[in-house]
């Protein structure tokens, strides 16, 4: 929840636009069984539980709702920009490695780089189980299945190191399965494509 | 005869045998149920038990009271336990007491099944408790990903434990869904037409046919990744064929209607309680039995939300996002309908109220939850941390144990007979609410601060160790407060003072008997006007005692009782039950030899055991039914009916359709998944087709044809066209078989083996059945000759012919079309 890319961003506003929603609505349910409980006993309007509260008013706020994900979500996409970095990110039990569309030949091992500021596609791939890349500050997770590639978008603003982690569970060295990013800034980035380790 | 002869003698009719061996040989649903609920308790100890120790471990950072490798076996146990060893069955339990006292009759539909049921639920269940205390508990999470649960990640017998063991216990959920689906339809007191029954039943119909079309998927892939651990075949094996994603499919397309499994009876049970605690009637009725067939539909509809981060295509995660939306509507339906009847009566806070308080609170929170990660960029962050498992639990206990709590204190005068008199449910619930929300409140937030599940310990300085401390002592006092709980029945049962008959003045007709419940439920059968007989006719338990009501008469001396028209209640016919017997818990025991085999793979086990389960079922139903025709017989009032045994629709009829409906929908997902591997899973299409002649087709088509035809014939011509009929088809289907005479090649010829293999077992079924029915003839049987015996083989030997012909075709198209 310390979001440092516009992914992890976007997500979190979403998160707390989530948990207002969701606290009042549960206000207003449970704002009504007190009344119901108060009220003194007699016929009630069944149209106006079932129809309005229980049909319209969730289909509207559902509606809502979906539509603001739906748009969050075309913009969190893959989408062809043109400062675009691609990297790969291959995942065994238990260890992550890296290769880079920049630097062919050259992998690393646990630790991906990226430059700062520039949007970075990730194609996660899997030697072995189903494993999962997720870099929480930066962007939300995608999962490596075997013969499968999948192509995430992270982005970092600002130069610095951001823990990974693998989310899928994948056997006793689950905990340890980790990795870290490293965002260079331009010049890093260019000394680290030129194979000078910065 | 007054009430006390005929009291006596329908208990001479009706009981169960005395002492021990009674516990082998009961057919009873009354003491069936209360095992069933007795063993999921047990099972929910196992299970709550497992997750202090899980608690224990995550209290503190760096934790080295438990290494990974148990901490894996014990989540994954936790997990597995509670979802299929203590959830389901409770509701079964809970569906098998109820239903027929709800309903007004005398027993399930097939009461030695419900016994088979019950005995492979115990042996499957000891299987993965003995897996537990040896040490080789599976432990790749509840639901079990290959290839990390398949021989790559998994090489020891653990997995072997899940897929055997759990399916071992699924023959007792589909038994229970074929019994409750058949009961609620055909089984209720005359007069009580759809609209007329009590909302549980519709509740657990619903619940019913959801577990007959969402378990066969789970056991569909379970058998496909045990015959790839076992015999190399590839299914999920990306390399040859597979594909990981197709268990993930098949896994959710369970899963998620499990949970509304889960939540549907308990809403029923609230949907129950509820307007008794209000001292009013249930508001909209007719919207609410709506909402739960549509919560029961959608939820076939959601299974990918579960699998947002797979790499699902844009197109998909927007439409499974919607579906996953929209289910909130009609659950928000019950709730409001729900509040709306608060609001009509007046609510008295009695200690099963509070729990639906507490369900209210809790629920809420995990339908909001919920909505949440159906949102797709927010699942994204939100996946496979503790947000989930907080929310899952949230539903789980919120929306099931809560509940649960309710029903067993709202029912607990009608399993005893007393009254509750000591006070320390009370002490209880203020213990296990506050502890819940102690727990689990703050985990929401652990998991967006990074905290993943399945994490067996963690490093300091993340912000995550107040919370899980906080966590931990919660859940301990949680824990007291299930204990406490569990003393206060079992001294309310043993020594409290013998209760009135009715304690909460409900209006539905479990209560119109003595409590504790004789054997035979009612001694007459009421003749139903409305929704709440006991509000209309409050002498009604005495008029029933006194043998006012249908077949009060025990004269015939055999265990009887009505069958009734599906919408109207009209009464049909007579069923005549069984009588106690050790054959369930046999066939179940010879059944599980049939599993442990598999487990152990001492393979020579399993043919053999196949054999001993068709002899027990040859004689199970040979014994059915009699050899003289009764004609009419007199039932107390109206119309004089005839017995099951002489009518064309007899209650093995209706099990059948069932049964098939639940084996239609495994061969549709056996059919989905051999569609998913051609069009998603990477290494296809195979190097080499089977590509079987002209010979293959003329056979098939010519046993189709002669095999429809023959039990549409007189008895005697019908077998000879029907015998060849089936030896066609399956001709056809060996000789596709050799054109692909190595399954571990591919996937592809693995799925072969497996659509032909099916197609196999079921020529043979209808073959076995035929000539049972042939052999019942000759030797006088009144269900061959004039009853529903030969439609019910004919409906099989259909089956077989339709899933013959479909397999075979799917498997030479390719071929053909090449
Ligand atoms: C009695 C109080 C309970 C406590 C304190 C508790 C605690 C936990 C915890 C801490 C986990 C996470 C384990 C991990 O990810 O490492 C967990 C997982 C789980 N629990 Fe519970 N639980 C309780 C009751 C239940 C109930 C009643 C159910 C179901 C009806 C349930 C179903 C599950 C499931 C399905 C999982 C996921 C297991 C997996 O990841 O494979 N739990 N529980
Ligand atoms: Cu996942
Ligand atoms: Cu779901």
């Amino acid at each position: 929840m310390h979001p440092a890319g516009p992914a992890a961003a976007i997500i979190a506003t979403l998160w707390w636009v989530l948990l207002i929603g969701a606290t009042a609505i549960f206000l207003l349910v449970a704002g009504l069984i007190a009344w119901a409980w108060r009220r003194p006993p007699g016929e009630v309007q069944e149209r106006r539980f079932v129809v309005w509260l229980g049909l319209a008013f969730p289909l509207a706020v559902l509606a809502a709702l979906l539509a603001y994900g739906l748009v969050i979500g075309e913009r969190l996409l893959p989408r062809a920009t043109p400062d675009l970095v691609e990297v790969r990110a291959e995942a065994r039990q238990w260890d992550w490695r890296f290769g880079y569309a920049d630097a062919p030949g050259r992998v690393t091992e646990n630790e991906l780089h990226i430059p700062a500021g520039r949007p970075v596609d990730v194609a996660i791939s899997s030697a072995d189980v189903v494993h999962s890349f997720w870099v929480p500050r930066l962007a939300g997770k995608l999962d490596a299945v075997p013969g499968h590639v999948n192509v995430l978008r992270i982005e970092a603003d600002r130069p610095g190191r951001y823990e990974g982690l693998n989310a899928e569970y994948n056997g006793p060295g689950y905990r340890d399965h980790r990795f870290t990013v490293i965002a260079h800034d331009a010049e890093g980035w260019q000394a680290f494509l030129r194979g000078e380790r910065p | 005869m007054n009430a006390l002869r005929r009291h006596r003698a329908l208990s001479r009719i009706w009981a169960s045998e005395p002492g021990l061996r009674g516990w082998f040989t009961t057919v009873n649903h009354t003491d069936l149920g209360r095992m069933f609920l007795a063993v999921a308790i047990f099972f929910f100890i196992v299970g709550g038990i497992l997750a202090m120790l899980i608690r224990a471990q995550l209290a503190s950072p760096r934790s080295a009271f438990l290494g990974p490798d148990h901490y894996n076996q014990i989540f994954t146990m936790h997990g597995t336990i509670m979802m299929f060893l203590f959830a389901i069955p409770f509701f079964e339990g809970l569906a098998v007491y109820l239903l027929p006292k709800m309903l007004g009759t005398r027993d399930l539909a097939f009461p030695r099944l419900t016994a088979y049921g019950f005995w492979c639920y115990v042996f499957g269940g000891s299987m993965m408790i003995f897996a537990l205390l040896a040490g080789v508990a599976p432990d790749s999470g509840w639901f079990m990903y290959p290839p990390l649960s398949s021989t790559i990640g998994a090489p020891g017998i653990n997995s072997d434990f899940w897929l055997i063991g759990i399916t071992f216990v699924e023959i007792s959920a589909i038994s229970a869904a074929v019994e409750i689906t058949v009961t609620v339809l055909r089984y209720r007191a005359p007069g009580m037409s759809l609209s007329r029954m009590p909302i549980f039943a519709w509740y657990a119909l619903v619940t019913a046919v959801m577990i007959l079309t969402g378990f066969p998927p789970l056991i569909l892939g379970s058998i496909l990744l045990e015959l790839e651990r076992a015999f190399d075949m590839p299914f999920f094996q990306v390399a040859a064929g597979g594909d990981a994603l197709l268990w993930q499919h098949l896994f959710w397309l369970f899963g998620h209607p499990e949970v509304y499994i889960i939540f549907l009876p308990a809403a029923g049970a609230i949907s129950t309680i509820l307007p008794v605690m209000a001292r009013s009637r249930l508001m909209g009725y007719g919207w609410v039995v709506a909402a739960a067939v549509s919560l029961g539909v959608l939820s076939f509809g959601l299974w990918v939300h579960h699998m947002f981060t797979t790499g699902i295509p844009h197109m998909g995660l927007a439409f499974f996002s919607a579906a996953s939306t929209l289910v909130a509507v009609p659950t928000a339906v019950q709730i409001f309908a729900w509040i709306g009847t608060l609001s009509k009566g007046r609510p008295s806070l009695h200690l099963p109220m509070l729990w639906l308080l507490a369900f209210f609170a809790t629920f809420v929170i995990g339908g909001l939850t919920g909505v949440m990660v159906a949102i797709v960029p927010f699942d994204w962050q939100a996946h496979d941390t503790y947000f989930i498992v907080a929310h899952l639990h949230y539903v789980l206990v919120g929306g099931f144990v809560f509940p649960m709590l309710a029903a067993l204190y709202y029912w607990m005068p009608h399993f005893t007979g007393r009254k509750t008199y000591f006070k320390l449910g009370n002490t209880a619930f203020w213990l296990i609410v506050p502890g819940f929300h102690g727990t689990f409140l703050l985990l929401h937030w652990a998991g967006l601060l990074g905290m993943r599940r399945r994490i067996d310990t963690y490093e300091s300085g993340q912000g995550w160790e107040a919370i899980n401390l906080i966590a931990s002592i919660s859940g301990f006092v949680m824990s007291i407060g299930f204990a406490l709980v569990l003393i206060d029945v079992v001294i309310n049962a043993a020594v409290a003072i013998r209760g009135s008959r009715d304690p909460w003045k409900a209006g539905t007709l479990e209560w119109a008997m003595p409590t504790p419940s004789a054997p035979y439920n009612f001694a007459s059968l009421p003749q139903v006007t409305s929704r709440e007989p006991l509000y209309d006719a409050p002498d009604l338990p005495v008029r029933l005692a006194r043998g006012e009501g249908y077949l009060g008469d025990p004269s015939r001396g055999r265990r009887e009782t009505l069958s009734i028209e599906i919408a109207t209640g009209a009464p049909r016919y007579i069923t005549i039950f069984p009588g106690n017997t050790v054959l369930p818990m046999l066939m179940s025991a010879v059944t599980g030899l049939f599993f442990l085999g598999m487990l152990l793979k001492t393979y020579w086990l399993v043919p053999i055991s196949a054999v001993g389960v068709i002899c027990c079922a040859l004689y199970w139903t040979w014994s059915l039914g009699g050899t003289t025709r009764e004609g009419a017989l007199p039932v107390g009032h109206g119309p004089e009916l005839l017995t099951a045994g002489e009518v064309a629709d007899p209650p093995g009829w209706w099990g059948s359709i069932f049964l098939l409906l639940a084996n239609g929908t495994f061969f549709g997902s056996l059919l989905f998944g051999y569609v998913f591997l051609w069009t998603i899973a990477p290494n296809w299409p195979p190097p080499r087709y089977a590509e079987p002649g002209l010979d293959v087709a003329l056979a098939a088509l010519a046993g189709a044809g002669l095999a429809a035809l023959g039990p549409r014939l007189r008895p005697g011509a019908g077998l000879l066209l029907l015998l060849p009929g089936l030896g066609g088809l399956a001709w056809a289907g060996i000789r596709i078989l050799t054109r692909v005479p190595d399954p571990t090649a591919h996937a592809y010829d693995a799925t072969l083996w497996v659509l032909i293999g099916y197609a196999l077992l079921h020529l043979a079924v209808a073959l076995v059945m035929a000539l049972f029915v042939a052999a019942r003839r000759r030797a006088g049987h009144v269900g061959a000759i004039i009853g529903g015996e030969p439609r019910i083989a004919r409906l099989w030997s259909d089956y077989a012919v339709l899933v013959s012909g479909i397999a075979v075709l799917a498997a030479a198209l390719p071929g053909w079309l090449t």
